[in-house]
Protein backbone atom coordinates (compact mmCIF):
# COMPACT_ATOMS: atom_id res chain seq x y z
CA UNK A 1 0.00 0.00 0.00
CA UNK A 2 0.86 3.85 -0.40
CA UNK A 3 0.41 6.26 2.20
CA UNK A 4 1.45 9.82 1.60
CA UNK A 5 2.43 11.87 4.95
CA UNK A 6 4.04 15.36 4.82
CA UNK A 7 7.46 16.30 6.04
CA UNK A 8 8.28 19.45 8.23
CA UNK A 9 9.55 21.19 5.35
CA UNK A 10 6.53 21.11 3.15
CA UNK A 11 7.32 18.45 0.75
CA UNK A 12 5.76 15.50 0.36
CA UNK A 13 7.11 11.90 0.92
CA UNK A 14 5.70 9.00 -1.11
CA UNK A 15 6.39 5.68 1.18
CA UNK A 16 5.91 2.27 -0.04
CA UNK A 17 4.92 -0.09 2.77
CA UNK A 18 5.17 -3.70 2.63
CA UNK A 19 2.99 -5.25 5.65
CA UNK A 20 0.09 -4.55 6.90
CA UNK A 21 -0.73 -1.00 8.74
CA UNK A 22 -2.26 -2.68 11.74
CA UNK A 23 0.20 -4.54 13.08
CA UNK A 24 3.86 -3.06 15.10
CA UNK A 25 5.65 -0.06 13.57
CA UNK A 26 8.48 -2.38 13.33
CA UNK A 27 6.67 -3.77 10.07
CA UNK A 28 6.50 -0.31 7.94
CA UNK A 29 9.34 -1.32 5.98
CA UNK A 30 9.71 1.57 3.11
CA UNK A 31 10.70 0.02 -0.04
CA UNK A 32 12.34 2.89 -1.56
CA UNK A 33 14.74 3.86 0.43
CA UNK A 34 18.30 4.77 -1.55
CA UNK A 35 20.75 5.02 1.61
CA UNK A 36 23.89 3.61 1.41
CA UNK A 37 23.85 0.09 3.34
CA UNK A 38 26.84 -1.24 5.12
CA UNK A 39 25.82 -4.35 6.57
CA UNK A 40 28.73 -6.30 5.70
CA UNK A 41 30.05 -7.51 9.50
CA UNK A 42 33.29 -8.23 7.94
CA UNK A 43 34.28 -5.16 6.77
CA UNK A 44 33.07 -3.10 10.27
CA UNK A 45 35.88 -3.27 13.03
CA UNK A 46 35.26 -3.78 16.57
CA UNK A 47 36.91 -1.03 18.35
CA UNK A 48 38.58 -2.39 22.02
CA UNK A 49 35.75 -1.02 24.13
CA UNK A 50 33.46 -3.43 22.21
CA UNK A 51 35.50 -6.12 22.05
CA UNK A 52 36.05 -6.03 26.00
CA UNK A 53 32.31 -5.85 26.38
CA UNK A 54 31.19 -8.90 24.78
CA UNK A 55 34.12 -10.36 26.45
CA UNK A 56 32.29 -9.63 29.64
CA UNK A 57 29.00 -11.16 28.35
CA UNK A 58 31.09 -14.58 26.80
CA UNK A 59 32.79 -14.69 30.43
CA UNK A 60 29.38 -13.92 32.25
CA UNK A 61 28.05 -16.94 30.49
CA UNK A 62 31.20 -18.99 30.51
CA UNK A 63 31.58 -18.80 34.64
CA UNK A 64 27.40 -19.06 34.89
CA UNK A 65 28.32 -23.05 33.82
CA UNK A 66 31.34 -22.97 35.53
CA UNK A 67 29.74 -22.39 38.77
CA UNK A 68 28.84 -25.54 38.07
CA UNK A 69 32.59 -27.23 38.48
CA UNK A 70 33.36 -25.18 41.42
CA UNK A 71 30.67 -26.21 43.45
CA UNK A 72 31.37 -29.68 42.68
CA UNK A 73 35.13 -29.14 44.03
CA UNK A 74 33.53 -27.25 47.24
CA UNK A 75 31.21 -29.79 47.84
CA UNK A 76 33.43 -32.73 47.72
CA UNK A 77 36.15 -30.56 49.64
CA UNK A 78 33.89 -30.31 52.84
CA UNK A 79 32.28 -33.89 53.01
CA UNK A 80 35.51 -35.50 54.36
CA UNK A 81 38.32 -35.57 55.34
CA UNK A 82 39.21 -38.16 52.34
CA UNK A 83 37.19 -35.77 49.87
CA UNK A 84 39.36 -33.29 50.57
CA UNK A 85 42.03 -35.25 49.53
CA UNK A 86 40.17 -36.60 46.42
CA UNK A 87 39.69 -33.09 45.64
CA UNK A 88 43.91 -31.85 46.29
CA UNK A 89 44.66 -35.22 43.66
CA UNK A 90 41.79 -33.83 40.91
CA UNK A 91 43.47 -30.37 41.33
CA UNK A 92 47.03 -32.33 40.93
CA UNK A 93 46.73 -33.28 37.24
CA UNK A 94 46.99 -30.92 34.10
CA UNK A 95 43.52 -31.28 32.37
CA UNK A 96 41.93 -29.97 35.89
CA UNK A 97 44.01 -27.08 36.49
CA UNK A 98 43.60 -26.18 32.59
CA UNK A 99 39.73 -26.22 33.62
CA UNK A 100 40.42 -24.97 36.78
CA UNK A 101 42.01 -22.31 34.82
CA UNK A 102 39.73 -21.51 32.60
CA UNK A 103 36.81 -20.62 34.83
CA UNK A 104 39.36 -18.50 37.31
CA UNK A 105 40.49 -16.56 33.77
CA UNK A 106 36.53 -16.25 33.10
CA UNK A 107 36.12 -14.87 37.19
CA UNK A 108 38.83 -12.66 37.01
CA UNK A 109 38.04 -10.99 33.81
CA UNK A 110 34.23 -10.66 34.80
CA UNK A 111 35.49 -8.78 37.82
CA UNK A 112 37.57 -6.79 36.28
CA UNK A 113 35.98 -5.50 33.29
CA UNK A 114 32.78 -5.00 35.84
CA UNK A 115 34.92 -2.79 37.99
CA UNK A 116 35.39 -1.08 35.22
CA UNK A 117 31.35 -0.55 34.60
CA UNK A 118 30.81 0.23 38.32
CA UNK A 119 33.35 2.82 38.10
CA UNK A 120 32.08 4.35 34.36
CA UNK A 121 28.34 3.98 36.37
CA UNK A 122 29.77 6.89 38.44
CA UNK A 123 30.36 8.97 35.74
CA UNK A 124 34.24 8.66 35.72
CA UNK A 125 35.83 8.09 32.06
CA UNK A 126 32.15 8.69 30.54
CA UNK A 127 34.16 10.10 27.18
CA UNK A 128 35.27 8.37 24.15
CA UNK A 129 38.66 8.64 25.25
CA UNK A 130 37.84 7.54 28.80
CA UNK A 131 36.34 4.22 27.41
CA UNK A 132 39.14 3.36 25.37
CA UNK A 133 41.64 3.94 27.95
CA UNK A 134 39.28 1.75 30.16
CA UNK A 135 38.96 -0.89 27.85
CA UNK A 136 42.89 -1.14 27.63
CA UNK A 137 42.95 -0.55 31.35
CA UNK A 138 40.98 -3.94 31.33
CA UNK A 139 43.04 -5.71 28.65
CA UNK A 140 46.14 -5.40 30.67
CA UNK A 141 44.85 -5.60 34.38
CA UNK A 142 42.94 -8.79 33.57
CA UNK A 143 46.39 -10.06 31.57
CA UNK A 144 47.95 -9.79 34.38
CA UNK A 145 45.43 -11.05 37.11
CA UNK A 146 45.55 -14.56 34.35
CA UNK A 147 48.77 -15.30 34.50
CA UNK A 148 49.43 -14.79 38.06
CA UNK A 149 46.26 -17.35 38.68
CA UNK A 150 48.02 -19.78 36.03
CA UNK A 151 51.63 -19.56 38.04
CA UNK A 152 49.33 -19.85 41.33
CA UNK A 153 47.36 -22.99 39.99
CA UNK A 154 50.70 -24.84 38.73
CA UNK B 1 10.41 -6.93 19.99
CA UNK B 2 10.55 -8.96 23.64
CA UNK B 3 8.48 -7.81 26.27
CA UNK B 4 9.35 -7.68 29.94
CA UNK B 5 7.46 -10.36 31.44
CA UNK B 6 10.97 -12.41 32.50
CA UNK B 7 13.54 -10.25 33.47
CA UNK B 8 14.41 -10.27 37.35
CA UNK B 9 12.91 -7.23 39.27
CA UNK B 10 9.98 -6.42 36.98
CA UNK B 11 11.68 -3.49 35.19
CA UNK B 12 14.81 -1.94 34.35
CA UNK B 13 15.65 0.22 36.64
CA UNK B 14 15.07 -2.48 39.60
CA UNK B 15 17.17 -5.11 37.48
CA UNK B 16 20.14 -1.98 36.95
CA UNK B 17 20.22 -1.85 41.32
CA UNK B 18 20.13 -5.62 41.69
CA UNK B 19 22.56 -6.24 39.17
CA UNK B 20 25.16 -3.59 40.28
CA UNK B 21 24.37 -5.02 44.39
CA UNK B 22 24.95 -8.84 43.73
CA UNK B 23 27.84 -7.92 41.69
CA UNK B 24 29.79 -6.28 44.56
CA UNK B 25 28.94 -8.74 46.96
CA UNK B 26 29.91 -11.92 44.77
CA UNK B 27 33.35 -9.36 43.85
CA UNK B 28 33.99 -9.02 48.13
CA UNK B 29 32.93 -13.00 48.18
CA UNK B 30 35.29 -14.06 45.79
CA UNK B 31 38.30 -11.98 46.67
CA UNK B 32 38.15 -12.48 50.04
CA UNK B 33 37.68 -15.88 49.47
CA UNK B 34 40.66 -15.74 47.11
CA UNK B 35 43.03 -13.87 49.32
CA UNK B 36 42.13 -16.45 52.09
CA UNK B 37 43.48 -19.31 49.63
CA UNK B 38 46.21 -17.41 48.56
CA UNK B 39 47.41 -16.86 52.10
CA UNK B 40 47.39 -20.28 53.33
CA UNK B 41 49.29 -22.54 50.94
CA UNK B 42 49.21 -25.41 53.10
CA UNK B 43 45.31 -25.71 53.99
CA UNK B 44 44.18 -28.56 55.54
CA UNK B 45 40.52 -30.44 55.75
CA UNK B 46 40.04 -29.05 59.52
CA UNK B 47 40.84 -25.53 58.66
CA UNK B 48 38.61 -25.62 55.46
CA UNK B 49 35.55 -27.28 57.06
CA UNK B 50 35.78 -24.84 60.06
CA UNK B 51 35.73 -21.83 57.80
CA UNK B 52 32.58 -23.25 56.08
CA UNK B 53 31.17 -23.84 59.09
CA UNK B 54 31.28 -20.32 61.14
CA UNK B 55 28.12 -18.99 61.20
CA UNK B 56 29.53 -15.62 59.41
CA UNK B 57 30.56 -17.55 56.37
CA UNK B 58 27.54 -19.22 56.07
CA UNK B 59 26.13 -15.48 56.38
CA UNK B 60 28.56 -14.64 53.38
CA UNK B 61 28.32 -17.74 51.59
CA UNK B 62 24.45 -17.84 51.50
CA UNK B 63 24.71 -13.86 50.18
CA UNK B 64 26.97 -14.61 47.69
CA UNK B 65 24.85 -17.50 46.58
CA UNK B 66 21.85 -15.63 46.49
CA UNK B 67 23.66 -12.54 44.84
CA UNK B 68 24.93 -15.24 42.24
CA UNK B 69 21.16 -16.54 41.50
CA UNK B 70 20.40 -12.77 41.11
CA UNK B 71 23.04 -11.68 38.63
CA UNK B 72 22.79 -14.65 36.63
CA UNK B 73 18.91 -14.26 35.90
CA UNK B 74 19.79 -10.76 35.17
CA UNK B 75 22.85 -11.52 33.09
CA UNK B 76 21.12 -14.44 31.41
CA UNK B 77 18.06 -12.83 30.74
CA UNK B 78 19.91 -9.86 28.82
CA UNK B 79 22.34 -11.75 26.86
CA UNK B 80 19.08 -14.12 25.48
CA UNK B 81 16.73 -11.31 24.85
CA UNK B 82 19.89 -9.40 23.62
CA UNK B 83 20.67 -12.54 20.57
CA UNK B 84 17.59 -14.95 21.08
CA UNK B 85 14.73 -12.95 19.16
CA UNK B 86 12.70 -13.03 16.40
CA UNK B 87 14.67 -10.05 15.03
CA UNK B 88 17.70 -12.24 14.62
CA UNK B 89 16.80 -15.71 14.10
CA UNK B 90 13.08 -15.48 12.62
CA UNK B 91 9.98 -17.32 14.35
CA UNK B 92 12.05 -19.96 16.06
CA UNK B 93 14.37 -17.20 17.86
CA UNK B 94 11.36 -16.74 20.60
CA UNK B 95 10.92 -20.74 21.03
CA UNK B 96 15.02 -20.51 21.43
CA UNK B 97 14.83 -17.86 24.23
CA UNK B 98 12.16 -20.02 26.20
CA UNK B 99 14.30 -22.89 26.15
CA UNK B 100 17.79 -21.26 26.55
CA UNK B 101 15.85 -19.18 29.66
CA UNK B 102 14.34 -21.90 31.40
CA UNK B 103 17.21 -24.15 31.31
CA UNK B 104 19.48 -21.20 32.77
CA UNK B 105 16.62 -21.01 35.24
CA UNK B 106 16.59 -24.43 36.21
CA UNK B 107 20.14 -24.38 36.46
CA UNK B 108 20.09 -21.28 38.73
CA UNK B 109 17.55 -23.61 41.44
CA UNK B 110 19.99 -26.17 40.90
CA UNK B 111 22.57 -24.07 42.18
CA UNK B 112 20.71 -22.69 45.03
CA UNK B 113 19.53 -26.16 46.63
CA UNK B 114 22.66 -27.52 45.90
CA UNK B 115 24.86 -24.22 47.61
CA UNK B 116 22.21 -25.06 50.73
CA UNK B 117 22.66 -28.27 51.21
CA UNK B 118 26.90 -27.61 50.98
CA UNK B 119 26.40 -24.86 53.73
CA UNK B 120 24.02 -26.48 56.00
CA UNK B 121 25.28 -30.57 55.13
CA UNK B 122 28.59 -29.64 57.04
Amino acid sequence: MVSRISSDCGRELVVTLTAPVSGLHLNWLPVKDNRPKNLDLYTVRFPLPAITSILHRISGVFIFAGIFVLLWLLSESLTSESGFRNVQEWLAATPVKLVIWAILAGLLYHLIAGIKHLVMDMGIGETLEGANIAAKLVVVFSAIAIVLAGVWIW
Amino acid sequence: MVRNITNFGRNGVSDWVIQRVSAVILGVYFVGLLGFMLLSPDLGFAQWQALFSATWMRIASLAALLALCAHAWIGMWTVFTDYLTEYMLGPKGTVLRFVFQAASVLLIFVYLVWGVQILWGL
